[in-house]
């Protein structure tokens, strides 16, 4: 133990004393990443230029295409917008930027998946999937320090049994944010952590249940069988679980995230999107077209590697910061 | 790997193969086909613009419109195109000069640096070299011990690290501690971190001094998106790294990201990971990946790959045998065990030209558990049996299904086909025209 809080220690020191922000100046700076703080790209694309022309919506096209927002979506929104220009209802500039956001914006809002909720007394457990490298283990790190913060119960199930060291990387987490964790060796069933988490939690009258599950890319068949399994074991245990699952998605991650998406969804369901490494420059605009699709909402991003980097999606930041 | 990206060219190029004769207006339009399909496969938007102007303005000029077949031209254009964009020839790794060598990899967070570590050692090994894994990433909760367990797996010596090491001395520590053990290239695993964290960085830059590495490596993970290009140009000017190694190539990802990062940055892709087990590390073979996106199949890979992982005294004891007509259930067995060498059923299927429709249609996609099954029924046969199968009646037939835990119709099958089987390989010895070893030397 000793050991896991010498890192810890020397981890957030090694990162403070380098940077030594602020919270306020961090969060600006995981929103607002390298581009330059003068303009946004949008408003440089605007400067000097009086009508909305076609070479205008080209460069505007390309703003989207850089940000990932994908083909269809691209395509969809610039349609909107030169019809609009075509029946004179769109002829100021600035008023462009304006209704592009609020299109966006609409896309992004979606009504939450319904799922099933805890009785009383029960423990709330949430599965947590994803690609392998998008940062499941990080964020249910940082997830669990959100629900402590709300007076929580919390216990991590190490159901990742296959990638080497993934549970000490668990058990660092559940020491620094003060949760227990569940897990046995390494080549375990993964199910079977499940089930005896959900027992221990249900007994124990723990309030939150996170499931760290082993990386998986969705074209393995194999392995979404065995996250079926898991599914369906959980229900088994205790009715209802798991009450969500998050996909976690990693932001710089292309079209391929659609596929992502749709492939998980189909084998499990999958209730919220958490949009991590918000942090870098990529601008995870991938998931406007996803959100709009598949009708998933985005829960949280992730905009750094501390612990209360883990906030709450809000779709007015994020479209600002598409533009910026 | 590329097929989701093959389907969409393919259907652009549907549309102009047929044609007698190609007019301008056809050439846009399928230029525009093909600029929404590289988009769509996160080519990077520059990088795009570049190729379908490079690509246009030889369209559009008299090679293919004085043409016979304007299509084939188009897509031979295309091909020669995406081919110079990827680089010509396989570029491995340049171990020169006075050993011991260092090898460092660097990228993003999550990108699969620790494990490809692993699978670099592994293959160095098996090249006769002696590698040394060196775990620097101090900050990854339980990074060093993830590196550990995978050192015992490939085997390989492992630096033993301590989280509390700044990662340049760590680094310096283990080269001296590596000639020490008589290791001769170092595989350094660095901290994932992001492009535009200056001061790690400057961590980065700070290790490259000390220890002056032979190869600087970018690990990327292959279904990143446009961003693919700031955070290799990043990492470039920063430490004028060497090449790429490109990972999580088995997903369905569209592989834009290997288009852009060559393009832009250019420098080679050296190798490619195909999947989570220690051993799926390929060289990377930029030419034959171009003909692989345009759906022409990458058979000189398959060979490759038959060639490493088939016993060739196996393959010549099976010659004999199947010379003599003496091919029994023992040596269906080996087979099978040969075949489970070279990759899943699809991993082979994808490397066949053609076969990125096939797979489409779902028509051709093998039963790999009925793979499995087949190999228990023979596992639960006695060495006599599988010799001569012929005397595998009633009662035996209903012992081995118990034993393998399928059905006794399973069993039933199996046999039926291995008879027929038999029956068509007599043909072909007796025709004399069984010529199939060839491809094992």
């Amino acid at each position: 133990m000793a050991r896991f809080f010498g890192k810890r220690n020397k981890e957030e020191k090694d990162r403070d004393t380098l940077k030594e922000q602020g919270f306020l100046k961090r969060l600006r700076k995981g929103l607002s990443k390298t581009r330059s703080t003068l303009t946004g790209r949008l408003d440089r694309l605007f400067l000097g230029k009086k009508e909305i022309t076609d070479d205008l919506l080209d460069e505007l096209e390309e703003i989207l295409f850089t940000s990932d927002i994908g083909v269809t979506t691209t395509q969809r929104l610039i349609d909107s917008v030169r019809e609009k220009v075509a029946r004179k209802e769109l002829k100021d500039l600035n008023r462009l930027k304006t209704v592009l956001g609020d299109h966006i914006h609409s896309f992004l809002e979606v009504t939450p998946v319904e799922h099933a909720l805890p009785a009383p007394g029960e423990p709330l457990v949430i599965l947590v999937i994803g690609v392998n490298g998008v940062g499941k283990t990080t964020t249910i790190g940082k997830a669990a320090h959100i629900f402590k913060s709300e007076g929580k119960k919390v216990m991590l199930v190490a159901a990742d049994t296959f990638r080497a060291a993934a549970n000490e990387q668990l058990l660092i987490w559940g020491d620094r944010v003060g949760a227990e964790v569940i897990r046995q060796d390494t080549g375990a069933d993964p199910s079977a952590v499940v089930f005896d988490g959900i027992t221990a939690a249900i007994s124990r009258r723990f309030d939150v249940v996170l499931v760290d599950t082993a990386g998986r890319l969705h074209t393995k068949t194999n392995l979404m069988d065995e996250l079926q399994k898991i599914h369906r074991v959980s229900g088994k245990k205790l009715p209802g679980a798991p009450h969500e699952v998050w996909l976690v998605l990693d932001a710089t991650t292309g079209q391929n995230a659609i596929s992502q998406v749709d492939i998980f969804n189909k084998a499990i369901g999958v209730t919220g999107i958490i949009l991590t490494k918000l942090d870098g420059s990529a601008k995870g605009g991938i998931v406007v077209g996803i959100s709009q699709q598949f009708g998933i909402p985005i829960k949280y991003i992730g905009i750094g590697e501390k612990v209360d980097d883990l906030r709450p999606f809000d779709a007015q930041d994020f479209v600002k910061a598409l533009f910026d | 790997m590329f097929e989701a990206l093959t389907e969409k060219l393919d259907g652009v190029f549907k549309k102009v193969t047929g044609r007698g004769r190609l007019s301008e207006a056809n050439i846009q339009e399928a230029l525009k086909e093909v600029r929404l399909a590289l988009l769509e496969a996160d080519v990077n938007y520059k990088v795009v613009k570049r190729l379908v102007d490079d690509i246009r303005q030889r369209a559009l000029g008299q090679e293919v419109l004085e043409s016979l077949t304007p299509g084939q031209q188009l897509i031979k254009i295309v091909n020669e195109e995406l081919t110079s964009l990827m680089g010509e020839a396989q570029q491995g790794l340049q171990l020169v000069g006075k050993p011991p060598h260092s090898l460092m990899l660097v990228g993003l967070q999550g990108s699969g640096k620790t494990t490809t570590a692993a699978k670099l050692a592994r293959y160095l090994r098996r090249q006769g070299r002696h590698p040394y894994l060196v775990p620097a990433d101090v900050y990854r909760p339980a990074a060093i011990d993830q590196l550990k367990k995978l050192s015992t797996q490939v085997d390989v010596p492992i630096y033993s690290a301590d989280t509390d090491q700044r990662p340049e001395e760590l680094c310096m520590d283990a080269l001296s501690k590596a000639r020490g053990e008589g290791a001769d290239v170092l595989v350094i695993d660095t901290a994932g971190r992001l492009h535009i964290d200056e001061a790690m960085m400057e961590e980065l830059v700070r290790i490259k001094a000390k220890i002056n590495p032979t190869e600087i490596l970018l690990v990327a993970d292959a279904m990143t998106g446009q961003d693919a290009v700031n955070v290799s140009k990043h990492f470039n000017e920063s430490l004028d790294i060497t090449g790429v190694i490109l990972s999580k190539m088995e997903g369905d990802a569209r592989g834009g990201a290997a288009l852009s990062i060559k393009a832009v940055i250019g420098k080679p892709i050296k190798f490619i990971g195909v999947g989570e087990k220690i051993d799926a590390l390929e060289p990377f073979h930029p030419d034959r990946m171009a003909s692989q996106i345009l759906g022409m199949g990458d058979v000189l890979s398959l060979i490759e790959k038959a060639q490493t992982e088939f016993d060739e005294d196996e393959a010549r004891k099976l010659e004999e045998k199947l010379k003599k007509n003496e091919f029994d259930l023992e040596d269906f067995q080996s087979q099978l065990r040969q075949m489970k060498k070279l990759g899943s059923f699809e991993q082979i299927l994808g490397m066949l030209p053609g076969m990125g429709q096939v797979k489409k249609l779902k028509q051709l996609k093998p039963d790999e558990k009925e793979l499995v099954k087949v190999e228990a029924i023979i596992n639960s046969m006695t060495m006599e049996e599988r010799r001569k199968y012929k005397i595998i009646k009633g009662s035996r037939r209903r012992r081995i299904a118990k034993g393998s835990g399928t059905k006794i119709q399973d069993v039933n099958r199996l046999l039926k086909n291995f008879a027929q089987t038999k029956k068509m390989m007599e043909h072909f010895t007796k025709k004399g025209n069984l010529n199939m070893p060839s491809l094992f030397g």
